[in-house]
């Protein structure tokens, strides 16, 4: 191992699902305190703390720290949407990197079951009972339902829609088979909130939330936590054989924003951005999509994961909803994606998703992932992408010879 | 006494009038189109701003039927992109049955405006959508 890269040392998420009886900090506790242990390590061992926690109280990361262990150390807390977790990972990357410590831990963590619709809604109407223009758009009501829709399975939705439109073959069954994959996988996952196969009549028949996407095509709100211990290679060099082996390499760690458009205004692009970070990952990691065993990418919604197949290059461009009918993203085809069950039934508690995936890729790269191992899998790559937006790509591989 | 009713829009870009329209701000150094206030320009960091007309007919390239939505927002409404002579709007399909046999990807459809009602001192909203052409 070279100085100069990065492991991951040890990594937990907690079950997704409803944990009424645990708060944000007793998941982010179970999380951080399972990553240390699964590291071999202490909380004395780390020189910093990055930490999210969106929908909580400010100053989480410190929270923690007085259930966890008070060093002392820098705590970074973050926000970036749904790459919340990923953005701590990066954070605790770059310092690492800087060289200011070496080793630091990345914690992710919602409190989400129960939630209901996320974005949507906004500004009542004042009580003065005058139309009155306010905000950048001198609106004298609130826009959303009457320009269009702020909730996030109508916004995704036109994302699937657009990509249908610009390269066709996409239709209501085709968003419904994605996510009839990514309910079949997700029975092999123990963790997952929610872990039955569903029939594509079922999923179809569903209540439709924003067309075509039905309840079981959005990703499930409900709570969960995510950490991970990171570690210099030089540093690495200093622990037992055992860590050494289990340690997960960081060929890749990306995060990149949106950068102008025509239409960015009018529609979220995830495109741009999640490609730009893929080319970028592709390029640092020395690897290309053909080199991935498997793949966890954010399929918030179905709508979403089919234009992720192209933004990551696991097809030729335009060529999604061929990669899908060619059974290439199951996992038993050529590129297995999702195969934790994906956002739609493993469950997307948003803060802890971005260290949630990283976990599911290490735990094939280990060798531990149990009845769902992928065989052989050597190389990894995990996706997450908040709305605003926040792209964060992470390609992970072996140490095991 | 005048019978014309005080009328105020949805959003200050739409103008009302006899031939209703959207208007952008559009940056007088790389040509981006806001429909809001910017500060500058996104693409290329100008802030000399100009106001254009923006087409009122157009293709749509993306729509969602919205069938569950915030508390008070009315459902279905169909949401949607529509690409008006290059220029990318966000509007509601409205005149037209919710359901994907009515509303398809790239139909073509024109602007037509609503009234939200009138408030206390008698002055109507106007919103605005597009209908099939």
């Amino acid at each position: 191992m070279a100085s100069d890269d990065i492991f991951i040392l040890g990594i937990n998420m907690t079950k997704f699902g409803k944990h009424p009886d645990k708060d944000s900090l007793d998941l982010g506790a179970e999380a951080a305190m399972a990553a240390l242990a699964d590291g071999g390590v202490t909380m004395a061992d780390m020189g910093i703390l990055a930490a999210g926690n969106l929908l909580g109280s400010p100053g989480f990361g410190q929270s923690l720290q007085k259930q966890i262990g008070q060093t002392g150390i820098p705590v970074y807390n973050v926000a970036n949407a749904c790459a919340t977790g990923a953005t701590a990972l990066r954070t605790v990357v770059m310092a690492i990197k800087a060289g200011e410590c070496d080793m630091g831990l990345a914690v992710g963590v919602e409190k989400l079951s129960g939630a209901g619709l996320l974005g949507g809604g906004g500004k009542k109407k004042s009580d003065d009972d005058t139309w009155a223009p306010d905000g950048r758009y001198g609106a004298v009501a609130s826009t959303d339902g009457r320009i269009g829709t702020q909730t996030m399975p109508g916004v995704f939705a036109q994302v699937g829609m657009e990509y249908g439109h610009k390269y066709g073959g996409t239709s209501f069954e085709l968003f419904a088979r994605i996510s009839e994959k990514n309910h079949n996988h997700s029975t092999l996952n123990p963790l997952a909130a929610y872990s039955k196969a569903m029939p594509l009549e079922q999923i179809m028949g569903d209540m439709m939330i924003a067309y075509p996407n039905t309840r079981p095509m959005c990703s499930a709100n409900c709570d969960g936590g995510a950490a991970a211990v990171l570690v210099s290679g030089e540093k690495l060099k200093s622990l037992s054989a055992e860590q050494q082996r289990r340690a997960v390499k960081i060929r890749a760690s990306v995060l990149t924003s949106d950068p102008w458009q025509e239409g960015c205004q009018i529609l979220p692009d995830v495109n741009t951005l999640t490609r730009m970070a893929a080319t970028q990952a592709y390029e640092a990691a020395s690897v290309g999509p053909e080199d991935l065993d498997l793949v966890e990418l954010h399929d918030c919604f179905a709508t979403a994961e089919l234009v992720h197949y192209d933004n990551l290059m696991l097809c030729e461009e335009g060529g999604a909803v061929d990669f899908f009918e060619q059974g290439k993203p199951f996992r038993d085809g050529e590129r297995p994606v999702n195969v934790s069950g994906g956002l739609q039934s493993k469950g997307h508690p948003i803060s802890a998703t971005g260290i949630a995936n990283v976990w599911e890729v290490c735990h094939h790269l280990r060798g531990e992932a149990g009845d769902r191992q992928i065989e052989g899998a050597r190389v990894g790559l995990a996706h997450v992408i908040g709305l605003g937006s926040a792209c964060g790509v992470h390609i992970l591989e072996s140490s095991a010879a | 006494m005048s019978d014309t009713v005080s009328q105020i829009p949805l959003v200050d870009y739409l103008v009302l009038g006899d031939e209703p329209h959207l208007v952008a701000n559009e940056c007088t150094s790389c040509g981006s189109r806001y429909f809001d206030r910017r500060n500058a320009c996104a693409s290329c960091f100008a802030s000399d701003f100009t106001k254009v007309d923006i087409a009122t007919a157009g293709e749509v390239t993306a729509f969602s039927i919205v069938a569950f939505a915030a508390p008070g927002v009315p459902t279905p409404f169909v949401a949607a992109v529509i690409d008006c002579a290059g220029t990318s709007v966000r509007g509601n399909i409205i005149n037209c049955e919710p359901d994907d046999e009515h509303v398809t990807l790239g139909m073509q459809v024109k602007l037509a405006t609503y009234s939200l009602g009138a408030d206390s001192a008698g002055t109507e909203a106007i919103g605005f959508g597009f209908e099939p052409a």
